[in-house]
């Protein structure tokens, strides 16, 4: 096995100076982005530190991290070829609201609920996904902006099917019946779950995928250049639709994790409100989809958020700063990679 | 016609047309540069957050809508520069771009304000309806326009004059230039770097003035992202309209019919959740019928480009 010569190239392809820069840059504006609104940067980021890397603060960092490796997963993998769905939000909520009503009506017990649950929702998140790169491969509609739009109608009925037809009349707030114990997800130790393992066996598989099978191989021929890929024999209009259904099978998989594993129930915008979809698609970003490297910024990205909470009860510091850092990062990387580009 | 076609839907559709309609002005101003515009979005929501800043600390609506016009054309900076001198994907930075107005004003909410979530203050002058005595009589014309804000009849009066500058004057001509043929125009003198980023600064007056109507308009508040979609709406206004302000005035218009239908049929006792979500769908309609007819012809479904949607970014592409 040549394992050693490839490590250090992941180790060097994942530590490329630009996004160090980028770090940094963001971390100077956000810090006189704190000095004007009359706190002390530098206490503000030892809490962000503190609260997410410490021995306590560890386990929320991780289980913040499980969504949002998962999110950013689904993220990479279009943007690996060159596309972008932006529709996590409608995948997410799908992938949610099955996970918490089959357990609801199906019979029998346990795991085998469970994972029926995860298996539909990966698949209505999936399908819904693909209606995207459908639009885009028969008529032609940019998938950047119909994943998008797709994804209001799906927040809007799941919302409405959370707060009329399957409410939960007997606490009065817009959220589904809670689905019975034994359906939930098998807690392992602290924070971390059944959902967690699946999330990283999901990582594991697209790094495998990524860089070991055609499939992979295809993905970033076409990412690279859609013309030469199309030239060279790859089904562009297929690869679309299976790239589109996997991404969305992975964010509906995220929802029904959130549900079977932490909420116990669909309540009705909890599933959006950490914006999982959003931190995701930077954090994939950032690295331009690679996904070992899209793991890695979406750890760090939860470590940010997770410590946000932290700065926010410490010093008052608003924790959207959190994503302000987070955009910085991105527009200052998205410009000093145009520099690069015309200096070559 | 009593039954849905109600003055109070004409109103409000017209109300609603208008952040959308000069928005997707600044859009069709920036493909024609060659510069495609994700921002549109944060852009809008920055120029909201402005207006009710300017408002707020002036006491007057124009205080408001000068500040939501500076707000926005400062935040367009990015996109200027952005996209154009330093060469980023365009694509990339407009998810940044809204990402960032999205922190960054609820930040901001956070700090000036001390309040999360949304914000009104009896101080804040809104813009006000102003009523025009002899049209307010007539059906339909008197409905729509008998009683809006000033900004409502700027976006239409701006539809005319871009559509103007864009194709009857000098100016016009050498910005068109620049989007369709870069190296064309920089032969012949044209300082193409200058032109963008003019004109993205420009367009970014044009969102402010957008941001400026949805905080200002109906009634004077600020609600973190606030703008709702109505920038991709705008977007898609954009790519329906083929950069053509007139085209893009007329999605515009049926979007905004959509979102004042949705209004009605929630007066009419259907949830909102349901009713908010009808100019999405009248969105993603108008895609799939202008669309399907015109891929047909144009190229086989296996050559569209993925990340690069409508001919705005394939002329970008062109010029690097």
């Amino acid at each position: 096995m040549n394992g050693a010569p490839r490590w250090t190239a992941v180790a060097l392809r994942l530590r490329p100076p630009p996004v160090a820069i980028a770090i940094l840059f963001a971390a100077l504006t956000g810090g006189a982005l704190v000095l004007v609104s009359g706190h002390d940067p530098l206490q503000a980021y030892a809490e962000i530190v503190r609260g997410s890397l410490s021995r306590d603060s560890l386990p929320d960092t991780l289980n913040w991290a499980t969504p949002l490796v998962g999110m950013t997963l689904a993220a990479a993998l279009p943007l690996r070829g060159g596309m972008v769905n932006l529709g996590g939000d409608g995948q997410l909520v799908i992938g949610g609201l099955i996970g918490a009503l089959l357990p609801l009506v199906l019979p029998g017990q346990g795991a085998l609920v469970s994972i029926v649950a995860l298996g539909a929702a990966a698949l209505g998140a999936g399908l819904y996904a693909m209606l995207a790169a459908w639009g885009e491969t028969r008529h032609g509609i940019p998938m950047l902006i119909s994943s998008l739009l797709l994804s209001y109608p799906a927040v809007g009925v799941t919302s409405y099917l959370a707060r009329f037809p399957f409410r939960d009349v007997a606490t009065g707030l817009p959220q589904t019946p809670m689905i019975p114990e034994a359906a939930r997800l098998y807690t392992l130790s602290g924070p971390l779950d059944a959902g967690s393992l699946l999330i990283a066996a999901i990582a594991a598989a697209a790094i495998f995928v990524d860089r070991r099978t055609v499939v992979g191989y295809e993905l970033r021929m076409r990412g690279k250049n859609l013309r030469f890929a199309g030239y060279g024999g790859v089904r562009l209009d297929r690869q679309a639709m299976r790239t589109m259904f996997a991404s969305g099978a992975i964010a509906g998989v995220v929802g029904a994790i959130l549900v079977l594993g932490s909420q116990f129930r669909f309540i009705d915008d909890a599933l959006l409100s950490p914006s999982y979809t959003w931190s995701g698609l930077m954090a994939a970003l950032l690295v331009g989809g690679e996904p070992a490297g899209a793991i890695l910024s979406a750890l760090f990205f939860s470590a940010l958020q997770t410590g946000g909470f932290a700065m926010q009860r410490e010093t008052s510091v608003p924790r959207v700063l959190t994503l302000v850092l987070q955009a910085i990062v991105i527009l200052f990387l998205a410009m000093r990679q145009g520099v690069g580009r015309r200096a070559s | 016609m009593s039954g849905i076609f109600t003055p109070f839907l004409f109103q409000s559709a017209v109300q609603a047309i208008s952040p959308i309609l000069l928005a997707s002005l600044a859009g069709v101003l920036c493909g024609r540069v060659g510069v495609f515009n994700l921002a549109l979005e944060g852009q809008m929501l920055v120029g909201a957050f402005a207006a009710i800043v300017g408002g707020y600390f002036s006491h007057s609506a124009l205080g408001g809508v000068a500040a939501a016009m500076a707000g926005a054309v400062a935040f367009s900076l990015v996109l200027a520069y952005g996209a154009t001198v330093f060469r980023g994907d365009p694509v990339v930075i407009g998810i940044g771009m809204n990402l960032l107005a999205s922190g960054l004003t609820a930040y901001l909410l956070r700090v000036i304000f001390g309040v999360s979530g949304t914000f009104s203050d009896p101080g804040i002058v809104g813009l006000g309806r102003i009523a025009i005595p002899p049209l307010i009589g007539m059906p339909i014309l008197g409905w729509a326009f008998g009683r809006q804000s000033v900004l409502t009849w700027a976006a239409f009066a701006l539809t005319a004059v871009v559509s103007v500058v864009l194709f009857k004057t000098p100016v016009g001509l050498r910005l068109r230039g620049v989007g369709e043929q870069a190296d064309a125009a920089e032969t012949l003198g044209i300082d193409v770097a200058r032109y963008r980023v003019g004109t993205v600064l420009v367009a970014g007056a044009l969102t402010g003035l957008a941001g400026a109507q949805l905080a200002l308009g109906a009634v004077s508040v600020f609600a973190e992202d606030m703008s709702a979609g109505r920038g991709w709406i705008a977007v898609v206004a954009v790519m329906l309209g083929r950069n053509n302000p007139l085209y893009a005035a007329a999605a515009c218009v049926l979007f905004g019919f959509a979102d004042a239908l949705s209004i009605n049929l929630q007066s009419e006792g259907l949830p909102n959740q349901l009713t908010d979500i009808s100019p999405y769908v009248a969105t993603l309609a108008a895609l799939v019928i202008t669309h399907r007819r015109r891929t047909r012809v144009l190229k086989p479904p296996a050559e569209v480009d993925a990340a690069t949607p409508g001919e705005t970014a394939t002329t970008q592409r062109a010029v690097h």
